[in-house]
């Protein structure tokens, strides 16, 4: 049976997911020793080993797996509740809201000010996309939820176009479509530390979902029947989704497909029971934006990629066999 | 003991009465056949019974306390519901979906104890799909589909089954093998089972009891065999016909 597979895929993410971070903390501009790295680990000093593990790549390697781990989980989550395979986590508005408040904290020079500024203004604006979905998406099912997050994404990206386009000076527009790319370059602890307790919180409110999104596999009417309170769990979706894909879309910018593809890649085996996928699809997206950070430090162009393009890039074709492969499967 | 008694129920929907005042009682041991002609009510009725939606006046009692002051979770491990046409958005093995009808029972993390283990069991036995465990639920036929969610609904052990249409859809003799296995859940086993039924002959014969609705108001109510008779079905259905035969020979014909 599928379940059985579970554990071992389990295990198999966890050592991956350890030897890319191992790898990570290697790879750069610089190459590192093992021996270095362990050295940096074991007894910081000032030395320039000892701080480019410290201080760049390991807050960097954290952070992709919070970011990544979020992305899958999310896209889970979401995919669960919409019964839709094509859900990702920008559905409710969360990441277009944070990528609008980041951007006008580029916009309006308060990020050369302080340097926390666009990320503690991206969660803000994903925090006020989420309220604007919950409240348009008020009493209505899953579809009006839907639809929505799709007003409130459209308006969020309609805000950044103007301030794109009312950019004071080339220099700002230039920082801003940067930003949009999304990246992991140049993040420090700051970054984790301001990140990490949004995305923690919002990641154990989505896991919390789990025998909700099963049951709602069922359709809304049975699922109600079971037990299972709707707009709760319709509310629990939305405010994690803020927490957590807020929270990283502030720090890294937006990154596509991972949330799409991670629950995909895992369950072919896992099976299709919502709850089932949630934590291997959060291993997985983990491991596809650390795969894809490193990626985008070895391959060789004069500047170094941004992990939108390449995750845009190399989660197309991802995408186009999934298609095919839905076309097979589905009745 | 299970009694449900509903008094007055009124329900509207864009400025029309879907139920006016209907007021209706039933206890373990009995197989209510919910008729009507499309749109009467019986969707809205069976919903209001069940406790998923609010009638704008009257109230529901489930042994003695109103359904909507009971918490939905103790709700629904007493109480199964199955709507028009269920189905299952995921390709889940038939064991799996049928384990979904724990849900109420189940704690938030964790996996299945060997009691439900031993519960899954006997809900696929109960409706013969032992052989069909592993299968995929978007694979099955109409009939195999109904049986699992019929497992689905059964696997909690609930003891009031309230069912819209279980036999829609389905070939005579899945129909047949349907209703009889309802009849017996509430002959055999005490529990109260009240289903919407388009089939006349099959509620006539093992159904305990019939509703009879129409625009939203109970026209009749008594056992199958007294109650179902050419009046009636002129009064509800706008049709002639006839109810012929005794027992399990009685059929309704239509002219």
């Amino acid at each position: 049976m599928r379940g059985q597979r579970r554990a071992p895929l389990l295990g198999l993410l966890l050592a991956a997911l350890a030897a890319l971070f191992v790898l990570s903390l290697l790879s750069g501009r610089v190459w590192l020793s093992a021996a270095q790295v362990w050295d940096a680990l074991r007894s910081p000093s000032d030395q320039l080993p000892s701080l480019i593990v410290r201080e760049l790549r390991l807050p960097r390697a954290v952070l992709a797996c919070l970011v990544g781990a979020t992305l899958g989980l999310a896209g889970a989550v979401l995919q669960g509740l919409t019964r839709n395979p094509l859900a990702e986590p920008g559905l409710l508005g969360v990441s277009s809201g944070a990528a609008l408040g980041a951007v006008l904290a580029i916009y309006t020079g308060l990020a050369t000010a302080l340097p926390l500024a666009t990320p503690v203004l991206g969660l803000l604006g994903a925090f006020a996309a989420a309220l604007l979905t919950l409240t348009l998406g008020r009493g209505g099912g899953v579809l009006v939820l839907i639809l929505a997050g799709a007003a409130v994404s459209g308006l969020m990206l309609a805000g950044t176009a103007l301030a794109l386009n009312l950019a004071p000076n080339p220099y700002a527009a230039y920082e801003i479509s940067m930003w949009l790319l999304g990246s992991l370059a140049d993040k420090s602890w700051d970054h984790v530390l301001l990140a990490a307790p949004f995305i923690v919180a919002g990641l154990l409110l989505l896991a919390s979902t789990g025998r909700a999104l099963d049951a709602l596999g069922l359709g809304e009417v049975q699922a109600e029947s079971l037990g299972i309170d709707l707009a709760r769990v319709r509310a629990v979706v939305l405010v994690g989704t803020a927490l957590s894909v807020g929270a990283a879309t502030s720090v890294t910018g937006a990154i596509g497909f991972i949330g799409l593809l991670a629950p995909h890649l895992v369950r072919p085996f896992v099976g299709h029971e919502p709850r089932q996928v949630l934590l291997p699809a959060a291993l997985a997206g983990a491991l596809l934006l650390l795969a894809a950070d490193i990626g985008t430090r070895l391959l060789p162009f004069e500047q170094e990629l941004k992990l939108g393009v390449l995750t845009g890039l190399t989660g197309t074709p991802f995408f186009l066999w999934l298609v095919l492969r839905l076309r097979r499967v589905a009745p | 003991m299970t009694r449900l008694a509903a008094s007055g129920l009124k329900v509207s929907r864009g400025g029309r009465w879907i139920l006016q005042s209907v007021s209706v009682e039933a206890q373990r041991g009995e197989f209510i056949a919910v008729l009507g002609p499309n749109g009467a009510g019986k969707s809205t009725l069976l919903s209001v019974l069940a406790g998923l939606l609010k009638p704008e006046e009257g109230r529901v009692l489930l042994d003695g306390q109103p359904v909507a002051g009971i918490a939905p979770r103790l709700l629904a491990r007493r109480r199964a519901f199955l709507p028009q046409n269920p189905r299952c958005d995921w390709p889940l093995p038939v064991e799996r979906l049928v384990a979904l009808g724990l849900t109420p029972s189940l704690p938030a993390f964790g996996g299945f104890t060997a009691e439900d283990g031993a519960r899954i069991e006997l809900a696929l036995a109960a409706c013969d799909l032992l052989e069909h465990r592993q299968q995929s639920a978007t694979t099955l036929s109409g009939g195999e589909l109904s049986r699992a969610m019929l497992a689905r609904a059964l696997v909690g052990d609930p003891d009031l089954l309230i069912i819209d249409e279980p036999l829609t859809g389905l070939d005579p003799r899945h129909a047949l093998d349907a209703a009889r296995r309802l009849g017996r859940l509430a002959r055999e086993q005490g529990k109260l089972v009240i289903a919407a039924v388009h089939d006349l002959n099959l509620a006539l014969r093992h159904a305990t009891r019939i509703w009879a609705l129409r625009d939203g108001r109970l026209l009749a109510d008594g056992p199958a065999a007294t109650t179902l008779n050419a009046a009636l079905l002129r009064e509800v259905y706008d049709v002639t016909g006839c109810v012929a035969g005794e027992g399990a020979q009685a059929y309704v014909d239509y002219a």
